[in-house]
């Protein structure tokens, strides 16, 4: 489903990414853990299409179509969303209206007829409810005075009402507490099927207890140094990430 | 000839022609001498510093327009409130329009002020209220006073609620090559009085215009007045507006504008306090792009205890526009309790786009709360991105973006369908095919 092929970024001449190759296949669950600067978030932000990073080299295929010469919102309409660390507050739109104007501006591109206002309510009914968030909720201006946890909340709520065939999870578990990440990673779970894929971006093996990765990919520097299984995150839990910079070195 | 000798010559002959009463000659004839001391404003004048009129004044007006000038309600209806009925005084090239017009006189007066100037049953309200509050000393507004004849006349009785919106709109056919109109409206709201008034100034073809408005507002005691500003106008049309408003006791004001368009547009709105616990709201919303330029100037002055002033004006400024906010708040010493608040947030989208923002207090009380707030900026690249990632394509966010940075003026637009007028104006301002249900 996604394929990314030997991936170089740089920001302001800085390169971040040095060579990435990750391939998910439809179904599967993904992982990318690594220490604080290791480019966790620039990779995300890459596959989504953020132009504030300039891709030199490598290659993104979404079902086999390469992706990187297009728009955010061309990826969007593609299937691919994010769950930004850092949910960007709105003030004057409020949720309901955000994700109405996002689904219809998806069903658009892809040559469909704007939702019926009854299914989109009722469809938003059914995800807030997936979400336990509170009716009210939905009428206040996106993400404005949000706790961290009901930005978090909020924003698998648009992915539950978007369907996208790839979410990137960046850093999800990030000023949760226990119940909202549960709330959270259960969402995640029951959206979860045979036809569209997860990437989680942690620093963190507390969200995979929830999400439980097929794979875990060891990003450090720039490039992925270690592909494992769930024991994976459970080890560098343990051990940090040293011992795979020491297995490095020899 | 120059405008101003052109607009002195006519004077006399215009005078000769209205048979009215004599102190409303001798009005006309102190109006038309201050003009004649002080001319045009220029940018020497610390309130006109940013906006210059030089570029107007050299076309050559018409002033005394030709009458027949007939239209088609169908070649205008867009311009009104169609989808609700309202009580409508309508005006071509500054002619009355009884064609285009609603007025009444059952149980409240909403028609003519050439009406209102001559019939002798008016003189009474008349004196009492015509170019009371109006300046003196203000070159424009002499200049309108001495030409006043033509406008609208609202006077609602006490705890009259007007049952449904009233609607002011000059249109210019262009008929003349250029043309210089002097509307004069005058609104007297009783106690307890409820109405809400749109006004709006509106070319029909590209021939210059210079439209020099006075509006004098009369708030009684408890009296709730909603009045809009709906200009969208044409690129060769200009609007000065001077609207002075009185408010008594426990009465509440409000005025929208919504400036985007017209070539130069300049706002004096004015708020004069004579009473205890009086609210007044002055909100605006500019869009203008090219070489458009709207320059809001407005004054709240505080005279008397307990009562609050708003002040909220959004500004989005394209390509070469400008834009101009100076807003005063002047709290006199027995105004103790004032809470006066304005803010000015400004987005300045074309590279060369410039806003001139300028809050001005002064405050002679020592027990109030004042505060102002003024920011200038760009949109937020990273909202961009996050509603691009969501599927919003770049212009429709954009747009989004825009309306939202303006809905604490649009939100308390009472009338839902100048509501919807305006957010469909703001999509088409900004070139999106979007409702903005916000």
């Amino acid at each position: 489903m996604l394929q990314i092929k030997n991936l170089h970024a740089s920001v302001e001449d800085k390169e971040i990414l040095k060579g990435i190759n990750l391939e998910i296949k439809a179904g599967e669950v993904h992982a990318i853990m690594g220490p604080n600067g290791a480019g966790k978030s620039t990779l995300s932000s890459i596959i989504a299409g953020n132009e504030n990073y300039e891709v030199s080299q490598g290659e993104i295929f979404l079902d086999g179509e390469e992706i990187s010469e297009l728009a955010p919102e061309e990826r969007a309409h593609k299937g691919v969303f994010l769950s930004f660390q850092y949910p960007v507050e709105i003030p004057g739109v409020s949720v309901t209206n955000f994700i109405k104007t996002a689904i219809n501006e998806s069903r658009k591109a892809n040559g469909k007829e704007e939702m019926p206002a009854n299914e989109m309510l009722k469809l938003i009914r059914e995800k807030s409810e997936l979400l336990e968030m509170d009716r009210k909720f939905l009428s206040r201006s996106l993400n404005e005075g949000f706790s961290g946890g009901e930005k978090k909340r909020n924003e698998i709520f648009q992915m539950a009402m978007l369907e996208p065939k790839i979410a990137i999870l960046d850093e999800t578990d990030s000023g949760l507490d226990i119940d909202a990440l549960r709330i959270v990673a259960n969402g995640v779970n029951k959206l979860k099927n045979e036809n569209n894929a997860v990437l989680v971006i942690t620093h963190y093996q507390r969200l995979l207890d929830y999400i439980v990765p097929d794979f875990v990919h060891v990003l450090m520097d720039g490039k992925i140094v270690k592909t494992g299984g769930a024991d994976l995150a459970l080890e560098l839990e343990e051990k940090g990430y040293d011992w795979i910079k020491n297995e490095q070195a020899v | 000839m120059e405008l101003k000798d052109k607009l002195l010559a006519s004077f006399m002959a215009f005078e000769e022609k209205i048979d009215t009463h004599s102190e409303l000659h001798e009005v006309r004839s102190n109006a038309i001498k201050n003009f004649e001391n002080k001319g045009f404003p220029t940018k020497k004048e610390e309130a006109w510093k940013y906006t210059s009129l030089n570029a107007i004044l050299k076309n050559d007006f018409s002033v005394f327009p030709k009458k027949d000038n007939a239209i088609e309600f169908k070649d205008v209806k867009k311009y009104f409130l169609h989808e609700i009925d309202t009580y409508k005084v309508v005006f071509i090239d500054g002619i009355f329009s009884s064609f285009l017009s609603s007025t009444t006189h059952e149980g409240l007066d909403i028609c003519l002020m050439s009406s209102a100037l001559t019939k002798p049953k008016y003189k009474m309200v008349i004196d009492n209220y015509f170019n009371q509050i109006a300046s003196k000393e203000e070159s424009l507004t002499s200049l309108n006073t001495a030409f006043s004849l033509e406008g609208a006349y609202i006077n609602i009785p006490k705890s009259k609620v007007v049952d449904k919106p009233i609607e002011i709109i000059y249109f210019s056919t262009g008929n003349e090559a250029a043309l210089m109109v002097q509307p004069r409206n005058l609104v007297i709201v009783g106690e307890n009085a409820h109405v809400q008034i749109v006004e709006r100034h509106q070319s029909l073809n590209s021939n210059p215009v210079l439209t020099n408005s006075v509006t004098e507002i009369f708030a009684q005691k408890r009296a709730i007045v909603d009045y809009y500003k709906v200009q969208n106008d044409v690129q060769t049309a200009n609007l000065i507006d001077n609207t002075y408003i009185a408010q008594k006791q426990e009465s509440r004001v409000a005025v929208h504008t919504f400036s985007f368009g017209g070539n130069i547009t300049r706002n004096n709105l004015n708020f004069y306090h004579q009473g205890e616990r009086i609210d007044s709201t002055l909100k605006g919303i500019t869009i203008i792009g090219d070489k458009q330029h709207v320059d809001h100037y407005t004054l709240v002055q505080h005279a008397t205890p307990n009562c609050e002033s708003h002040q909220n004006y959004k500004t989005i400024l394209h390509d070469s526009s400008t834009g101009v906010f100076n807003g005063k708040i002047f709290v006199e010493k027995e105004a103790q309790k004032t809470d006066a608040f304005q803010q000015n947030n400004n987005i300045l989208i074309g590279d060369k786009a410039t806003i001139n923002a300028k809050p001005q207090l002064e405050i002679f009380a020592d027990d109030v709360k004042c505060s102002h707030g003024c920011t200038i900026g760009q949109l937020d690249e990273s909202a961009m991105f996050y509603m691009q990632q969501r599927g919003i394509p770049k212009k429709e966010a954009k747009a989004l973006l825009m309306y939202a940075f303006t809905s604490e003026v649009t939100n308390s637009v009472k009338i839902p369908e100048l509501k919807a007028k305006i957010a469909r104006i703001i999509a088409d301002k900004l070139g999106v095919n979007m409702g903005f249900d916000l």
